[in-house]
C-alpha cells in the first residue's frame, strides 16, 4: 500500500501553512519529514493520517493494506498519548477494543507487541511509573498491535533525553528492518532523518513547499558501519545547507511572535 | 588584581554550611494535625462551659450538645428527622447528579447543546434554588416533591458544570489517539472522554453534596414537619440551643461521612493520578 501526498495546501484561517506538497511513499519505505520549525512538518503528518483536512489536495492511498492490518495508518505520537487510568496492557489493546476479535485473539496480539518493544514484565505497569522512553515504548507497542502498513511518527524522540533517544532508534532501526511496515517520520533531528529514512522530504519555510527529497544512498542495515558514518555525516551537512538560513528566520520569527 | 587574587584565598580557609532556603510552600499537611486542633477547641469549649465562662442558653457546652443527642437517639427522634432528610438529600441528589450528567456530556460533546445548554445554564445557575420553592409548592403541592425538587436543581447545574469541564479538560491528544485508531465515537466517550472527566466530576460531587445539605435544611426550614432543618428551626423558636446545635453537629457529621465516601471513591476510582 502506498501513501500519496497530492498537492497538499493548507492554511489556519489568514496563516498559510502547507503550499502543494506532493510526494508518495511506497509500501516499506521510511520516509522523513524534515524542515525548519514551523514548516507545517506535524500538519503535513495529521493530513496524512486523516485527522485533519486539508485546504486544497489530498492524502491518498494506493493499492490494498496488508491482509491481516487492523489500521493501516497509526500514528506514534510525540507525547505518547498514552491514557493515564490505564495499564501498559490496558493501552496497547485500547485500539483493539473495537476491532471484530475474540478475546484471545486480542491477547495474542498484545503478547506480540509487548514482547517486540521489550514491555512483557511492565504489563501491569500504569504510564505514570515509567520512564519517558518507555512510555513511547508503550506508544510504540500499541502502534504495534494493529499490524500497521505505514507508521506516522511524529518527533516521537523528542521529548526523550539522549541515551533514551539513542535506544529507542535502535528500537526503530530493527522494527523497520524487514521492510513489511513503511513510515512517514516527522523530526527536526537531521540525524535521525539520515539513520532511519530512505528518503528525506526537505521542507522549506511556513508556508511548507517541498525544497528537495534526498535518497539515501545505503540501506538501513550498512548505516550502522563506521566507513558509513562520514557518509551519512555528508549528507546531514547537506541538508543542513539547505534548511539552515530559514531556519534561523523560522527562530527569530517566533521570538517575535 | 591578578597579583592579591591568591593572597584573599589563602586568607579565607574557613567553611561554612550554605543556608538552606528551600523551606515551605509545600501542600502538604500533617496527618493527625486536623482532628487535635479540632479536640483542642472542643476542651477549651468544654472547660469555658464548666467553668461558667459561657452562658449555656447562647452556647452551650459540648456535653450538652452530646447529651442532647443521646437524647434525641434514644426518643426515636433523631432517626425520624435524620432519615427525612436523608430520602431527601438522597432522592434529590441522584435526580439532580443524572440529569447534570446527561445534560454535562451533552454540552461536552455536542456544538448544539453547548450553545444552547451554556445560555441556559448562565442565566438560571446564579438564581437561589430556595428562592424557586414557593413555585415549586405551587407546581408539585405541599409534600416531598417540592423539596426534592429544589434539591435537584440545585445540584443539577453544578453537576452539568462541572461535567462539561471535566469533558473539556480531557487531554485532545488522547482524543486524537483514539481516532487515530478509528475507535468509534461510543468508545471514545466511554474510555477515553469519561475516565478523563471523572475527577472534576467527582470534584463536583463534593460540591454537590454540600449544596444539597444546604437546600435540605432550608426547604425543611420553610415548610415541614420533620428534617434536621425542621428540627434546628424548630429549636431555636424555643431556645433550645442544645438541640440546636445537636442538629447543627448531626449535619456536619453528615457532611464530614459525604466528605469521606467521595474521598474513598477518588482513591479507589483515580488511583493512576
Amino acid at each position: 500500500m502506498d501513501l500519496i501526498a497530492n498537492h497538499i495546501s493548507h492554511r489556519f484561517g489568514d496563516l498559510a501553512v502547507l503550499d502543494d506538497v506532493s510526494f508518495t511513499v511506497s509500501a516499506g519505505e521510511v520516509v522523513a519529514i524534515v524542515g525548519p520549525s514551523g514548516c507545517g512538518k506535524s500538519t503535513l503528518l495529521s493530513i496524512l493520517g486523516g485527522l485533519l483536512q486539508p485546504t486544497s489536495g489530498a492524502a491518498e492511498l494506493r493499492g490494498a493494506p496488508p491482509a491481516d492490518s487492523l489500521n493501516p495508518l497509526t500514528f506514534v505520537f510525540q507525547d505518547f498519548a498514552l491514557l493515564p487510568w490505564a495499564t501498559v496492557e490496558e493501552n496497547v489493546e485500547f485500539p483493539l477494543l473495537h476491532a471484530q476479535l475474540t478475546a484471545a485473539q486480542r491477547r495474542v496480539l498484545v503478547e506480540d507487541a509487548l514482547r517486540r518493544t521489550g514491555l512483557t514484565d511492565f504489563r501491569t505497569t500504569y504510564p505514570k511509573q515509567l520512564s519517558g522512553g518507555m512510555r513511547q515504548r508503550v506508544g510504540i507497542s500499541r502502534a504495534l498491535a494493529v499490524k500497521p502498513a505505514i507508521l506516522l511518527m511524529d518527533e516521537p524522540l523528542s521529548a526523550l533525553d539522549s541515551q533514551t533517544r539513542e535506544l529507542l532508534m535502535e528500537d526503530f532501526v530493527r522494527l523497520l528492518a524487514d521492510g513489511g511496515m513503511g513510515a512517514v517520520y516527522v523530526t527536526h533531528n537531521l540525524e535521525e532523518a539520515a539513520r532511519l529514512a530512505d528518503r528525506i522530504v526537505v521542507l522549506s519555510r511556513r508556508p511548507g513547499r517541498i525544497r528537495e527529497v534526498v535518497t539515501v544512498p545505503m540501506t538501513r542495515a550498512a548505516r550502522g558501519e563506521i566507513a558509513a558514518r562520514e557518509q551519512l555525516l555528508a549528507l546531514q551537512n547537506q541538508i543542513w545547507s539547505l534548511i539552515r538560513n530559514e531556519a534561523i528566520d523560522a527562530e527569530r520569527e517566533v521570538q517575535h511572535a | 588584581m591578578l597579583d592579591r587574587a591568591p593572597a584573599e584565598i589563602a586568607k579565607d580557609t574557613a567553611t561554612r554550611r550554605v543556608r538552606f532556603r528551600g523551606a515551605g510552600f509545600v501542600p502538604d499537611s500533617s496527618r493527625h494535625g486536623g482532628w487535635i486542633a479540632l479536640a483542642l477547641v472542643i476542651a477549651l469549649w468544654q472547660v469555658a462551659g464548666s467553668a461558667g465562662l459561657v452562658n449555656p442558653l447562647f452556647l452551650p457546652a459540648p456535653s450538652a450538645i452530646a447529651h442532647a443527642i443521646y437524647q434525641l437517639a434514644i426518643s426515636g427522634a433523631l432517626w425520624q428527622h435524620v432519615s427525612a432528610s436523608l430520602l431527601r438529600i438522597g432522592v434529590g441528589w441522584l435526580l439532580g447528579t443524572a440529569a447534570g450528567v446527561a445534560v454535562g456530556f451533552a454540552i461536552g460533546l455536542s456544538r448544539l447543546a453547548r450553545s444552547v445548554g451554556i445560555t441556559f445554564i448562565s442565566a438560571l445557575f446564579p438564581i437561589p434554588k430556595i428562592a424557586l420553592l414557593p413555585l415549586l409548592i405551587l407546581w408539585l403541592g405541599i409534600g416531598e416533591e417540592p423539596k426534592i425538587a429544589t434539591i435537584a436543581l440545585g445540584v443539577f447545574f453544578s453537576t452539568a458544570i462541572s461535567v462539561y469541564s471535566g469533558v473539556d479538560a480531557v487531554p485532545r491528544n488522547l482524543i486524537r489517539m483514539a481516532q487515530s485508531f478509528n475507535v468509534p465515537f461510543a468508545t471514545i466517550v466511554r474510555k477515553v472522554i469519561w475516565p478523563g472527566a471523572l475527577p472534576a466530576i467527582l470534584a463536583g460531587f463534593r460540591i454537590t453534596a454540600s449544596v444539597a445539605l444546604l437546600l435540605v435544611v432550608s426547604a425543611e426550614m420553610v415548610g415541614a414537619q420533620y428534617g434536621i432543618g425542621a428540627f434546628v428551626l424548630q429549636a431555636g423558636n424555643l431556645m433550645q440551643t442544645d438541640q440546636l446545635l445537636a442538629g447543627v453537629v448531626i449535619l456536619s457529621v453528615f457532611g464530614l461521612a459525604v466528605g469521606k465516601v467521595i474521598g474513598w471513591l477518588e482513591t479507589r476510582l483515580l488511583h493512576w493520578r
